[in-house]
């Protein structure tokens, strides 16, 4: 079973048993528009929620991507970093960022679930 | 500048019902994109034809009692030749403070049987300014007239020329050289087109009244190869054509040297000064800048933005990025910024500060893409 959180700077972590699948939303990428450059984390670099963790850059914009949720990074999507447009195409999916070992999975409690992040997305309109 | 101020273009509701994302640009709510995005937007301009709302420009004439008293006047506060401006053409140059340092770049056109009388298109940031320091020191004898009842529409791209030449059959639309302006009508409306633009394509742009703005917009965009572009891919598009944007590369401290800009300044006035900062240019031009607007390539894939910190190989500050970001056609990152004169022959290594971390990259030679403007 997966679950997706997400936080008000628009990360989201896909909770895949222990691990976490962290990206940018769609709403995000949409705010952003073309992505043109990704830089994802070192492997075993381990991050405390609210670090800068990556890198998305559009042809207008760099924005960092900090972390959701601490823990160590497990796996990054080097895909990404040579076709970043795949952030715009299918953010939740194939635009996925880096994989992350979750330290304390009692901070998920502290992110939005989609219902949650639906209606915060409303008041930003 | 607050909100309540804010100020909209004749073609605003267009935007809107078009999509754009709009977003305050020099006091104007402007078309920062549209549905089809920066990157769709900036290869379309470079492979057919873009149609950009540059109505919050500056236009104005300058008249008074023959070109020479004119003209005359402006080469006070510019460094181009303007005297020997024919009938018909246009030149690009610079107004300039007491210091040589530049208060904004500019268009500067002579209309087609005009003696005595100059249109400007100035920057939307600057036109107050322009028009104050213009006013301040003219003579009685000029006057000037902002023309806030136009409108100006940029058409860009290879297929500039045939889509407008289509809308006027016969009036030689397609065979106006570069930097040559007209007054011309197009499906009916009354227009003054001049065949330039700030893309690095062939191109016009054409100013119309505020009241036709935007059916003729719509006549153009109903138009096959016409898709329209926002201020993002005008940026892309200018920094890939190597083309300075007032606020980044120019400012008041900056001289037209120093900018690259040494081009634009004609042989006459080189030689005979007589406009601010004489001095300082005419050293410049003399013995070289202190410091010289340049190209930059990132080595890798991530974009120098403006601000960053450009170091020598060696790890010494030299200089700044005044614009960077991604070129869509060059498909990499690319920068321009102002390095000290030691610094600044093409091919040098320097480094680039982003995050923290030095990057490697080099001057190059400008543009980043190659030029299409019409050579007949």
């Amino acid at each position: 079973m997966t679950e997706t959180r997400y936080s008000k700077d628009h990360e989201y972590v896909r909770v895949e048993g222990g691990e976490g699948v962290v990206g940018i939303s769609d709403y995000a990428q949409q705010q952003l528009g073309d992505v043109v450059f990704a830089e994802t984390p070192p492997v075993g670099k381990a991050l405390k929620k609210g670090d800068p963790a990556a890198v998305v850059e559009s042809v207008k914009a760099a924005s960092d991507v900090f972390a959701p949720i601490s823990g160590e990074v497990i796996a990054v999507n080097s895909e990404v970093e040579s076709t970043p447009g795949l952030i715009n195409e299918d953010a939740l999916g194939r635009g996925w960022l880096f994989r992350i070992k979750l330290a304390d999975p009692n901070e998920l409690t502290d992110l939005m679930d989609e219902t949650a992040y639906a209606g915060f997305l409303k008041t930003l309109a | 500048m607050t909100e309540a101020s804010i100020q909209t273009t004749p073609l605003h509701a267009l935007h809107v019902e078009l999509g754009a994302r709009m977003a305050p640009f020099a006091g104007y709510d402007m078309p920062i994109q549209y549905p089809a995005g920066v990157l769709a937007e900036h290869l379309h301009t470079r492979k057919a034809a873009g149609l950009f709302d540059v109505s919050h420009m500056g236009q104005a004439l300058i008249e008074g009692a023959g070109h020479e008293t004119v003209a005359g006047f402006l080469e006070s506060l510019c460094p181009a030749d303007l005297l020997n401006l024919a009938p018909g053409r246009q030149r690009y140059t610079q107004l300039l403070n007491e210091n040589g340092g530049i208060v904004d770049d500019l268009m500067v056109t002579r209309p087609p049987g005009a003696n005595g009388a100059l249109r400007l298109v100035v920057n939307a940031s600057r036109k107050e300014v322009d028009f104050a320091l213009i006013r301040q020191q003219m003579p009685p004898a000029v006057r000037l007239t902002p023309l806030a009842e136009l409108a100006l529409i940029a058409l860009q791209g290879p297929l500039a020329a045939t889509t407008l030449a289509g809308l006027a059959p016969g009036e030689g639309i397609e065979t106006m050289a570069f930097m040559s302006a007209r007054p011309g009508r197009l499906a009916g409306v009354e227009t003054f087109i001049s065949r330039s633009g700030y893309t690095g394509e062939d191109g016009y742009e054409i100013s119309v009244a505020s009241t036709e703005a935007e059916g003729f917009a719509r006549m153009l965009l109903s138009q096959p190869d016409v898709a329209p572009i926002g201020l993002g891919a005008r940026d892309s598009l200018r920094l890939e054509a190597g083309l300075c944007l007032y606020g980044h590369e120019l400012d008041e401290t900056v001289d037209p040297i120093e900018a690259a800009l040494a081009w634009s300044i004609q042989k006459r006035r080189r030689v005979e000064g007589g406009f601010p900062g004489a001095k300082r240019i005419q050293g410049a031009l003399a013995h070289g800048p202190n410091r010289q607007r340049v190209g930059v390539r990132p080595a890798g894939r991530a974009p120098a933005r403006e601000g960053t910190e450009i170091v020598s190989a060696e790890g010494a500050p030299i200089g700044i990025v005044t614009s960077g970001g991604f070129g869509p056609s060059v498909n990499g990152p690319i920068a321009m910024g102002f390095v000290e004169r030691a610094h600044a022959a093409v091919e040098t290594p320097i480094g680039l500060i982003v995050r923290g971390k030095p990057l490697s990259a080099r001057v190059v030679t400008l543009p980043f893409h190659p030029h299409a403007y019409y050579r007949g």
